[in-house]
């Protein structure tokens, strides 16, 4: 068990597909309380080089997903279902010695608050280091120089000297500089990014992003960006999932989705966004109601105990039956509405906004 | 560094110095003269006057305490027991002794029973705490668990002369425990001692198996013990080389304080086996009211317990970069 090959094992190999497929992924915990059905039946696969963005309030399963991908679940405690091929490969079934060579070399994460993600006790150029020699076999003169290296490609300046830094001694936003050279050390194909930015303050963060668009511009990395975030999605992604307790509930181009969102929790995240170019008397509408126990999810349709259209989509529907997202390729929901109804709902649904930014105007007015 | 240990030096010598005060002012404070004692069962009034002031003891407290004091630093002269050169704590009343000397003595007990315990108690404690958080939940790690809790419930009175029943009497494996100076002889220093050492550590070792455990699975909870499994790190080089360092710390913390503690005297040890250690000197002490040596006592005790204090402050900086000596 020295030698692990990409090639496949009899049984593993398949034909060629997305870069990364994850098909009708569960994830399950093993509770004192019952068993948690944090992922439900998510597929998605992202291709070569592009950026998926997975949004979703918190507990949707967006994280579990993407710690799933990179086999960190407990399995002590965990039931993962389904399938996750990358290229070639499929990762569930995997054994630990390949993941263990698979992650932080072929796929690699960023966490979110990168004060409690680095180790405290090392240099960051220790812990850059650690992973160039694990996965290439480097000296660790050779380590040292591809951290310095790493560090001058994120824009940390005189990372000859940050390089012998501890974290604590680096600012927030230089620390997710250092979290994204190690991440990139081996240059991975795939990059998972979680929440990258939430524990930066709002002008570092538009740095971290652009950052990660030019590295993947550079080296073609994968990227999937996890944020409750829409104004992230929105500037970075190339395609977006909307996670709904621990499944899809929309899916498609950053376009599709945002310009003509059509599941009524997607309208519900972007209705709850502030807007720069809408006028600040408008008042934000959050969804209604709070996520659901996944303990205990609700039968049918996750949403429809704080969805407005039950009745109208047909509530034996709604409340008896799950709906997958279709169509099953493109800007797909998981929504009993017709795209008619949609439609019409949206089209209300903007007039009652601009009537009142035009109420707010004319309040401004007077 | 060097302004850290300075600072820190001085106000382990105020901790001393308040330490001293309170034992000397205490030791009056109970209801039973020394000179009584000292003097005999038929003493008359003015028998008893000159041994008072023979001792020292005809001069208001704080002279006394004084007196002791600068005795540490200069050396006294002692009515009763003539010259006492520095570091001088005093004669014992009850034997006659000088102090430092009779400590002197006694330290090297107390040292070889520290030392060899220390080595069980950390090897045991922490290997069994590994054990346990690698396995946790599994049937090794309750076995690990249990056995701690049993291990902490045990009492040296109770375990000693039943192990040394059977060991010594009975299966006559090792010889009856007594000290054996190191320099004269290793291999009888070891064997004679090795019982009193693992008597003294198992109720030790307990403490440090639940410590490391749960230290080693809090740890293993942590952001950047995740993070590290992210990297593609080993399972053995994420608990090595990552948890291992965060969980030391509360353990050292513990580590200094009952090393200090076991320094001080192991008195329930030394009485068990009757080792002739610093603990056995603290007991007579105080049955013989004799102030001069259980202050003498005290004070390597406390001193023990600041210098260790210390140390571990100037090992968290080893261990923990975030942490300043300022």
């Amino acid at each position: 068990m020295t030698t692990v090959s990409w090639s496949g094992e009899p049984g593993t190999s398949r034909g060629p597909g997305p870069f990364l497929s994850v098909r009708d992924l569960s994830v399950e915990f093993s509770t004192e309380d019952g068993v948690v059905h944090a992922v439900d039946g998510l597929s998605f696969d992202l291709e070569k080089g592009t950026t998926l963005g997975i949004v979703g309030e918190s507990g949707s399963g967006k994280s579990v997903t993407n710690l799933a991908i990179l086999g960190l679940h407990d399995p002590a405690h965990t039931q993962i279902g389904g399938e996750i091929w990358l290229e070639d490969r499929e990762l569930i079934t995997a054994d630990r010695a390949t993941m263990e060579k698979l992650r932080g070399d072929r796929v690699a994460m960023i966490f979110q608050d990168p004060l409690t993600a680095l180790s405290p006790f090392h240099t960051i150029g220790r812990q850059i280091g650690e992973v160039y020699r694990k996965h290439r076999g480097a000296s660790k003169k050779e380590a040292r120089d591809r951290a310095v290296e790493m560090l001058r490609r994120v824009g940390i300046p005189q990372p000859e000297v940050r390089v012998d830094h501890y974290p604590h001694e680096f600012s927030g936003g230089m620390r997710q500089r250092a979290m994204i050279a190690m991440a990139l050390v081996c240059d991975p194909d795939l990059l998972i990014a979680d929440e990258p930015t939430t524990a930066l303050d709002v002008t570092v963060q538009a740095q971290i992003l652009d950052l990660l668009k030019d590295l993947q511009q550079q080296f073609g990395t994968s990227i999937i960006l996890i944020t409750h975030d829409l104004g992230v999605v929105a500037n970075t992604a190339d395609d977006v999932l909307v996670m709904y307790a621990g499944r899809a509930a929309e899916r498609g181009t950053v376009r599709e989705v945002l310009r003509e969102p059509r599941h009524p929790y997607t309208w519900g995240l972007l209705s709850s966004m502030p807007r720069l170019n809408s006028s600040v008397d408008v008042p934000l509408k959050p969804v209604r109601g709070t996520p659901p126990s996944l303990l205990n999810p609700p039968s049918g349709c996750p949403f429809h105990p704080r969805c407005d259209y039950p009745r109208l989509a047909g509530p034996e529907l709604c409340f008896g039956q799950r709906p997958d997202v279709s169509p099953e390729t493109g800007h797909g929901d998981a929504c009993y509405l017709t795209l008619e109804q949609k439609r019409e709902l949206r089209t209300t649904q903007a007039s009652d906004q601009t009537e009142a930014q035009i109420d707010a105007r004319t309040e401004d007015g007077a | 560094m060097t302004s850290f240990l300075v600072r820190r030096i001085l106000g382990a010598l105020m901790i001393l110095l308040i330490i001293s005060a309170v034992t000397f002012y205490l030791f009056y404070a109970v209801p039973r003269d020394p000179a009584r004692a000292f003097c005999g069962k038929i003493c008359p009034p003015e028998t008893l006057q000159l041994v008072r002031h023979n001792l020292g003891m005809d001069e208001p407290l704080f002279v006394q305490y004084w007196h002791w004091l600068v005795g540490i630093f200069a050396g006294r002269e002692l009515v009763q027991f003539g010259d006492c050169p520095a570091p001088c704590l005093g004669y014992s009343f009850a034997t006659q002794e000088p102090v430092f000397g009779a400590i002197v003595d006694r330290f090297p007990v107390t040292l070889s029973l520290t030392f060899g315990a220390s080595i069980v108690i950390l090897a045991f404690g922490i290997i069994t705490g590994m054990i346990a958080a690698w396995k946790v939940g599994q049937p090794l790690d309750k076995i690990a668990s249990a056995s701690s809790v049993i291990g902490a419930s045990l009492q040296i009175y109770f375990v000693g002369p039943l192990l040394a029943f059977y060991l010594v009497d009975t299966m006559q494996l090792i010889p009856r425990p007594s000290y054996v100076p190191v320099t004269e002889d290793p291999v009888g220093w070891f064997t004679h001692l090795l019982l009193p050492w693992v008597v003294l550590s198992i109720i030790f070792t307990a403490n440090y198996t639940r410590m490391t455990r749960s230290q080693m699975v809090e740890q293993l909870a942590e952001d950047y013990v995740r993070t590290a499994r992210a990297k593609g790190m080993s399972n053995r080089a994420v608990f090595f080389r990552f948890a291992w360092r965060g969980a030391m710390i509360p353990i050292v913390t513990i580590f200094g304080v009952d090393l200090a503690t076991l320094l001080g005297g192991a008195i329930i040890t030394e009485q068990t086996f009757t080792l002739h250690g610093i603990g056995e000197l603290a007991v007579r002490a105080v049955q013989n009211n004799d102030l001069p040596m259980l202050l003498g006592v005290t004070i390597v005790g406390a001193a023990m317990i600041v210098i260790l204090n210390i140390v571990v402050d100037v090992l968290y900086a080893f261990i923990d970069p975030r942490v300043r000596l300022t």
